[in-house]
């Protein structure tokens, strides 16, 4: 019994004590943490348990049968984060570089196929050179079924990865198919073909972190959700999101005690008169929510559209916002496609909709035609239109044209809309309609800028408010702004047991 | 991000002009330019591996023009328009950048 004990404790210290060690070493001159502590940072103390930790490479060509992989460079286990169950894997960058075999695959897919069938989310730390060359066709064999996995998994478990580290080439594709992206300045390192074959094919040069550095996929790309300075801050992301999101799509997020919001916020007091001037829509937002705490996601990525959760009456919410402080808020190719994913996730998970409206339409510019701004902008609409969990309007200033109807209009199936008395719905605003429909007696007018304004001055009296739309019944209620938590709450208490069916279909085909 | 009043300018859409702040990737975008039917630019960077033409010849559109070798294969580059060869920019061998005139057109038709 002592012999196997001790023969146990020896093989054990080999796998953890001692890779550990190496880690340690290799990790820290490039100034990341080890894939264990990264694990132990997470999640709760004590609440990880790791699986498969004797597993090494499948592999004995090329040399490979003379190397020790430990674990075969990948950790993986079950674990809690603030008492929630999650399954999660780290790379081992110090292993092989983290290099991706069929055994570390094998690790991977395994811990993935638990967290579908227990309902739990998947974390997956991501810290790789890439497929291990060396086992050839297995290696890629080994991202298929990762990437299978991803998307079978998609909309039945939260899934989310952390890049904490080179993700490159294929790899990055398992990211991509997840449904949130953490990023860290600096450690982060995200592209399909690198600098080197940039520069030998296209003679275009530029660093990595310029190319798919943290920065750039938060900002540029949208292909990161979440950007931190460090790691440490990162994991503090990791572990709010967690908390907002149910455990699967059978069930709802768990609930909070519920909070008021912070009272130093007034939303009479944030709106501007004159509807062409700026306000920060997060400051509306925290005004409504529990605690005034927003969660958002995707800040620095297509910022004319706030995305993000919070809670009301300790229930969590997702809350998509024009935001009229950037582009005046327009609806364009990046935010559309920022909004569209968001309202889909929501929509998986059992997580309310509230939007709040200002938008003075989409942005013209042949950029955005020929980017597609018709396929992309279309993508609002389909989310917005399949969402089945309950959907609550709130226009606060303009909802003009098309963006009117696109942001989770009564005709997209909103359950409550609401409007605030200075709400100015209409086909478009009042300068771009008076110039229309009364271009002829401007035209002849002996002063044509006194008519212009006279009729912009007619226009906005009988269109640019709220009650054309509230008669005709696409709008439920006229309410004062500082009501709006107040009906927003009622709208979620009797929408609480909402349950819609869809015609029978396999499955959608959003304009992707 | 580090808010300033001065990061807020006024923005002019359909509907008059907004107040608002402008995020680097929409000042960086490609502004729209017609594409010069001038000119023959090279569509990716590569090396001149022959040239067909000379000064003064009158081409046909879908006529090839020249050899453009990169990424190991040996394109040929046609001509996009009816017209006479204005002037030829590169000599076999040549290098070239990307978007670098190759070659330049006169009396041309679309």
């Amino acid at each position: 019994m002592l012999k196997k004990l001790l023969d146990f404790f020896f093989r054990k210290k080999k796998q953890v004590l001692e890779s550990e060690k190496t880690a340690k070493e290799k990790q820290t001159k490039q100034g990341k943490l080890t894939a264990r502590e990264r694990i132990e940072r997470i999640v709760d103390p004590g609440s990880f348990h790791e699986w498969d930790m004797f597993v090494q490479q499948a592999s004995t060509d090329l040399g490979l049968d003379k190397k020790f992989l430990p674990r075969d460079g990948v950790i993986t286990g079950t674990a809690s984060i603030m008492g929630h169950p999650i399954c999660i894997y780290a790379q081992d960058f110090s292993v092989a570089g983290g290099s991706l075999g069929l055994a570390h695959a094998r690790k991977i897919t395994k811990i993935m196929d638990h967290a579908i069938k227990l309902g739990v989310p998947i974390i997956g730390i991501n810290d790789s050179g890439g497929a291990r060359i060396q086992e050839g066709v297995n290696s890629l064999a080994g991202y298929g079924e990762i990437f299978f996995r991803n998307t079978r998994a998609s909309g039945v478990i939260p899934q989310i990865s952390i890049i904490l580290g080179p993700c490159a080439g294929g790899a990055v594709y398992s990211p991509a198919l997840t449904d949130f992206v953490f990023v860290v300045d600096k450690i982060s390192k995200m592209f399909i073909t690198g600098p080197e074959v940039i520069k030998t094919v296209l003679g275009e040069e530029i660093s990595m972190e310029d190319l798919g550095g943290a920065r750039v996929q938060a900002e540029i790309s949208g292909n990161a959700h979440f950007f931190a300075e460090t790691e440490e801050e990162c994991f503090e992301q990791v572990k709010k999101l967690v908390t907002f999101i149910p455990w699967n799509n059978r069930k709802k997020a768990d609930p909070f005690p519920p909070k008021q919001p912070k009272v130093n916020y007034r939303i009479s007091e944030l709106i501007p008169e004159d509807p062409r001037q700026p306000f920060d829509v997060r400051d509306v937002i925290r005004a409504i929510v529990d605690d005034s705490d927003f969660f958002e996601i995707m800040e620095f990525f297509a910022p004319n559209v706030v995305i993000g959760f919070a809670r009301m009456n300790g229930e969590t919410i997702g809350i998509v916002g024009n935001q009229p402080k950037v582009l005046a808020g327009v609806l364009d190719v990046d935010s559309s496609d920022k909004a569209a994913r968001f309202i889909r996730f929501c929509d998986s998970f059992n997580i309310p909709l509230v939007t709040l409206v200002d938008i003075p339409g989409y942005l013209p510019g042949v950029d955005q035609e020929h980017s597609g701004v018709i396929r992309h902008g279309a993508k609002i609409l389909y989310a917005y239109s399949e969402a089945t969990v309950p959907k609550i309007t709130v226009i606060m200033r303009k909802a003009y044209g098309g963006g009117y109807i696109a942001m989770c209009s009564r005709h997209l199936g909103a359950d409550f809309v609401f409007a605030w008395p200075m709400a100015e719905i209409a086909v478009m605003g009042p300068e771009g309609a008076a110039n229309i429909i009364f271009k002829n007696e401007i035209a002849e007018s002996p002063n044509p800028e006194e008519t212009r304004k006279q009729k912009v001055k007619e226009y906005i009296e009988k269109f640019a408010n709220p009650f054309v739309a509230a008669a005709n019944g696409y709008i439920d209620a006229v309410i004062e702004p500082d009501e709006t938590r107040k009906y927003i709450l009622h709208s979620l208490f009797i929408s609480r047991s909402k349950e819609e069916q869809t015609l029978p279909k396999k499955h959608g085909i959003p304009p992707f | 991000m580090d808010e300033r009043k001065e990061d807020f300018v006024e923005f002019q859409l359909l509907d008059g002009q907004f107040f608002t702040k402008i995020p680097r990737k929409y000042l960086r975008r490609k502004k729209f330019q017609m594409p010069d039917k001038s000119q023959l630019k090279a569509f990716i960077p590569g090396v001149i591996q022959n040239i067909y033409v000379q000064v003064g010849q009158k081409v046909r559109r879908g006529e090839p023009l020249l050899v453009l070798e990169a990424m190991k294969m040996k394109n040929d580059v046609n001509s996009p328009v009816e017209g006479k060869i204005k002037s030829i920019n590169v000599k076999i061998g040549d290098v070239v950048k990307k978007d670098q005139v190759l070659i330049e057109f006169s009396d041309f038709e679309d």
